[in-house]
């Protein structure tokens, strides 16, 4: 089994907000647009976007997205962060581009045999 | 080109007219690529004129876009009849967005605009008032041997 | 990396065939936010997206990039593919997600792209 903490651990990604490190990945999402992360997502996926705005919170929940991981060093916005916190959604938090974060994760999951 | 001569043009922007959106910047683009401004300069202009386009169909109820060339420079000067920026430093914050949700979803108000506008350009000017509209005018150098 | 390669290793369809052949691929910018693509993609970007909107082909144009792929095997506005068609912009239909998309360009070597590239 496969937790956030240890793509934290492998990939390095900085931890913004610590929901539930010990969630369970079960594969990886990649969308700016929250209709189709709604859509589309499934549970236990981590999720990476260069959104930054509250909402990103609410999907998750929803979703059950197991962290949501911000790229190109963005950082999550304050109110964002204080949501996340409440929420207990793990927010991290990476300096790669959202194509080079994939190729990171997708490396990992076929590892992983989660592909 | 003769030294006097200044090659301008306008167009109207509406407010959500998401179709037309850089159909201005576009063509803006083709005009100093046919007058042989160097592709670095022509690029940078187009994006900063496109991320100021944008803005005025985000958020400027209906506004116009004007630019003359000249044999050393571009400007661009936007003008829009919308809410005004309240905080002008906050907005040239990357990721400080005031667009709504519906515009997130079209790809637009990541808070990037501004800043991406001034990375591009030499000089960058905003003037704008709460309830009195903006108007932005924005100066891309040529270089020295000029478009021609 | 050829366009034609890309299409093939996603097993994708060419939707719309650029006049531009030998374009030669080097990095990727993944993303749904166009202010982002303007940031960073140049001209040997290919941008991968699932804004099913005729600005992408718009942005494309702005920031010169050769070739865009629309995934999750959307139905591509009617719009859009005509724009590429008018502004000569490859266009990369394929059934799989972003990223899987990603995955599979980046085990084949593309980078992504850096700011100010």
């Amino acid at each position: 089994m496969l937790t956030v903490n240890d793509v934290v651990k492998k990939l390095g990604f900085e931890i913004k907000i610590n929901g539930d490190l010990d969630k369970e990945v079960t594969g990886c999402y990649i969308s700016d647009l929250l209709s189709d992360v709604m859509a589309k997502s499934k549970d236990g996926e981590l999720w990476i976007t260069l959104q930054t705005h509250p909402n990103i919170v609410a999907v998750a929940v929803v979703k059950g997205i197991s962290a949501i991981i911000i790229t190109n060093n963005r950082d999550p916005e304050p109110d964002t962060a204080k949501k996340a916190e409440t929420e207990k959604i793990t927010v991290l938090k990476t300096g790669h581009t959202t194509f080079e974060t994939a190729g990171m994760i997708y490396t990992l999951l076929k590892s992983e045999n989660l592909l | 080109m003769n030294v006097t001569d200044i090659i301008e043009g306008c167009y109207q922007l509406m407010e959500g007219d998401f179709t037309n959106a850089g159909v201005a910047s576009s063509e803006l683009k083709s005009i100093l690529t046919k007058l042989g401004v160097p592709l670095d300069i022509v690029r940078r202009t187009a994006i900063a004129a496109f991320e100021a386009e944008m803005n005025v169909i985000i958020h400027g109820v209906a506004g116009t876009m004007h630019y003359a060339i000249s044999e050393t420079e571009v400007k661009i000067t936007f003008t829009d009849m919308g809410p005004g920026i309240e905080n002008i430093e906050l907005a040239m914050k990357e990721g400080y967005s005031t667009a709504p949700d519906w515009v997130r979803e079209m790809g637009w108000g990541a808070g990037m605009g501004l800043p991406n506008i001034k990375k591009n350009t030499d000089e960058m000017k905003i003037d704008s008032a709460v309830g009195e509209g903006t108007t932005l005018e924005i100066t891309i150098k040529l270089r020295k041997d000029g478009p021609c | 990396m050829e366009i034609s390669k890309i299409v093939e290793l996603l097993n994708g369809q060419l939707v719309v065939h650029g006049s531009n052949k030998t374009v030669e691929i080097e990095t990727v910018c993944s993303t749904d936010l166009m202010s982002d693509v303007l940031r960073f993609a140049t001209k040997g970007t290919l941008l991968v997206t699932a804004l099913n909107q005729a600005q992408v082909i718009r942005t494309a144009e702005i920031a010169d990039i050769p070739a865009v792929i629309m995934v999750m095997g959307k139905a591509i506005e009617k719009e859009l593919t005509e724009l590429a068609e008018k502004k000569d912009i490859t266009l990369i239909s394929t059934n799989l997600p972003t990223f899987t998309t990603c995955g599979i360009l980046y085990a084949e070597g593309l980078i992504g792209c850096l700011e100010g590239q």
